[in-house]
């Protein structure tokens, strides 16, 4: 059962997703966001105390103009944690929201103990440009999301199945778009990269790489230049799994997140 | 009224099938289709037609700027104006504009400008745009979320500098600046003209009243169109209780005139065809980057990528009985636009006449009879304004004329 409840931080009031026992667990968020029905977070509240903030922008959580750039959107999310009350929890951050959970476990190395990323945003390959999700329409993203892209298309109905010539679906649409992308894109456009390789080598915490092994967005050089950017950090890579492994392999992402117990 | 010659500069060598070997022609057009020897007589061609509005009485030259497009040949159209600022002599350089937010630090801006102002005598008018989403987040990476804040920035730089008499310290999100004093300043005062080119956003008609500048509306699918939005402009010009004055608005309208309606299509709608199904061929998913439109913007339903004309199946028919383009004999073009310039309430008109792939001969053509046989007609159009100077330039009285070129003589030969 996942509950949802405002809290109110300096950029606004932020919708805070809860639910389960166990150890407490904070959940960050990809760019498309995260709802109540969320598979996995439910699936993670069968074995944890878990909380997922909504970023700014997101569902239910304010729009904020004060958040700029990535080391706001850091503190911020320390702002969160403190206001929840929660001290060193399990972090896990996919995509957007491993590349914030990272930035927090470099900016205070002390104070972030474990943490889960599933193939987080962050690092740039000069090698292997990651493609520009801000051009892409609707109808693109299974493809390169997906592991299975039809299977992903069912899954991703609820967002994109409308008909785009009608401005009772459209509108509303594209409001919701560009609240979490314009947001989003504060910390990823054009260029998903804000200088963390330069400071991950202050990372302390325990960590678990979990990729997809076949992640069209961060391909698997990704996983690899993450592993050695963290000192001791075990990489899990995941079969069959696009870059929406949580959704796709839940049992096998869980998994390798208990690696943290 | 006041009637600028406007061009785009579009490339006029796309291939044939264009549309369907390319996804677009704006930021990620083919390299193999520019050739820069092909530019260097584009270019030639375009200032010539620049040049020959400004014999022929029109009272503006425009340009704008695009980036990584087709079908907008000026990254820099300051670069453009200070080539027109030496060759014309009559018309207003009008530069529509500079996406104030692409300049680092946007005080180059208040400096070319100023430059531009003092080089033409005053016969300068600018532009602020935001930008289209192509230039300003997908070319030239500016974060869309950010581009507002950032322009609005950028505004009040430019200003400062322009109007305050003493260095001033400017410290900014974006730009940080110990000593704000630019050199050589502006010549008009308080500064140049300014025309915002927008394309629906509310804000933006605030933001014109707040600073008495004029809304350009800069649209391709011409006037009929347009009633939409521009009634929604004069809607809020109303509630913020400010004159009404047709000065306020400007509006650009592809237009081409013959000697009769046949000979029109007979003459121009292959060039109309290639701006629209080429020109116009963009990617989608660069139209808006996610967070460049305000929230407000995107719920009153203005335009966007998935609610455009397609023109790919239309005919000349469909383009001038669509209001596209005005086109025909010089009486069918003088009503049209009479009509446009009612129902619209615009003084200011951007004139869209070389179009896509045109000939320059052609292009003189239609030129020279919308200055001899349609204009003079619609000059006097708004008497009651007749005297409102607030949104066009004021050139000095005196003004200093380019020498003719010298001419080698043997005499001026250094002694050996």
């Amino acid at each position: 059962m996942i509950t949802s409840r405002k809290i109110s931080t300096r950029a606004g009031s932020i919708n805070v997703f809860e639910g389960g026992e166990g150890p407490d667990l904070l959940f960050l968020h990809a760019a498309g966001g995260v709802s109540a029905d969320n598979p996995f977070l439910k699936a993670l509240a069968q074995s944890y105390h878990v909380r997922a903030p909504q970023l700014p922008g997101y569902g239910e959580s304010d729009d904020s103009d004060n958040i700029h750039d990535m080391l706001e959107v850091t503190l911020h999310t320390f702002d969160v944690l403190e206001k929840l009350g929660m001290s060193r929890p399990l972090l896990v951050g996919h995509s957007l929201g491993g590349m914030i959970a990272a930035e927090m476990a470099a900016i205070a190395p002390n104070d972030v103990d474990r943490m889960a990323l599933i193939c987080p945003a962050g690092l740039w390959l000069d090698a292997h440009p990651v493609p520009d999700i801000f051009t892409l329409m609707p109808r693109e993203f299974p493809e390169y999301m997906f592991h299975d892209a039809e299977a992903g298309k069912a899954m991703m109905a609820g967002a994109q199945g409308g008909n785009m010539n009608d401005p009772a679906f459209l509108i509303p649409f594209l409001v919701n778009n560009s609240r979490q992308l314009g947001m989003a894109g504060k910390f990823l456009f054009p260029i998903p990269e804000r200088g963390l390789k330069d400071r991950m080598y202050r990372i302390k915490a325990r960590t678990v790489l979990v990729w997809g092994a076949s992640d069209r967005l961060f391909p698997a050089p990704y996983a690899h230049a993450w592993k050695e950017g963290i000192a001791g950090s075990a990489l899990v890579i995941i079969p069959e799994a696009g870059h929406m492994v949580p959704l796709e392999k839940t049992e096998a992402t869980l998994a390798a997140i208990g690696r943290l117990r | 009224m006041k009637f600028t010659w406007f061009n785009l500069m579009p490339w006029p060598h796309l291939p044939d099938d264009f549309r369907e070997t390319n996804r677009s022609v704006w930021v990620d057009i083919d390299q193999a289709l520019f050739d820069p020897v092909k530019c260097h007589d584009v270019y030639n061609d375009y200032l010539d037609l620049l040049e020959y509005a400004d014999q022929l009485g029109f009272d503006g030259v425009g340009i704008n700027e695009h980036h990584q497009n087709g079908y907008g040949l000026m990254p820099s159209p300051n670069i453009m104006a200070a080539s027109l600022a030496r060759r014309t002599s009559k018309a207003a350089v009008v530069v529509l504009g500079n996406s104030i937010a692409l300049y680092n630090p946007p005080l180059r801006v208040a400096e070319e400008f100023a430059m531009l102002d003092i080089m033409t005598g005053g016969r300068f008018v600018g532009g602020f745009p935001v930008g289209t989403s192509m230039d300003t987040n997908f070319c030239y990476g500016t974060i869309p979320g950010l581009t507002r804040e950032k322009y609005a920035e950028a505004h009040e730089l430019i200003i400062r500098a322009w109007t305050e008499k003493t260095p001033f310290a400017f410290n900014g999100r974006y730009t940080k600046l110990r000593h704000v004093n630019i050199w050589p300043n502006v010549l008009q005062t308080p500064h140049p003209p300014i025309h915002i080119p927008g394309g629906g956003s509310v804000e933006t008609y605030d933001f014109c009243v707040d600073n008495t500048y004029s809304y350009s509306y800069l649209s391709f699918s011409g006037y009929l169109r347009a009633k939409a939005l521009m009634d929604g402009y004069w809607r809020r010009v109303a509630e913020r209780e400010v004159d009404n004055s047709p000065y306020r608005a400007g509006f650009a309208q592809t237009v081409f005139v013959a000697e009769t309606d046949e000979e029109a299509e007979r003459l121009y709608s292959e060039y109309a065809f290639y701006f629209y199904n080429r020109c116009l061929h963009v990617y989608p998913g660069f139209a808006d980057a996610p967070g460049y439109r305000t929230i407000k913007t995107i719920q009153t339903g203005a335009l966007n990528q998935y609610m455009r004309p397609t023109y790919t199946n239309m005919t000349w028919k469909d383009l001038v009985e669509g209001g596209h383009v005005i086109a025909g004999s010089p009486e069918t073009v003088r009503q049209r636009f009479e009509e446009l310039i009612k129902s619209l309430r615009v003084g200011n008109i951007f004139l869209l006449m070389h179009v896509g792939n045109m000939p320059k001969a052609l292009c003189q053509y239609s030129t020279k009879l919308f200055a001899e046989k349609v204009m003079p007609h619609l000059q006097d159009m708004w008497p009651e304004w007749k005297e409102d100077g607030r949104f066009w330039c004021k050139p000095l009285a005196q003004r200093a004329i380019p020498a003719p070129l010298p001419v080698a003589t043997p005499d001026m030969v250094p002694a050996q």
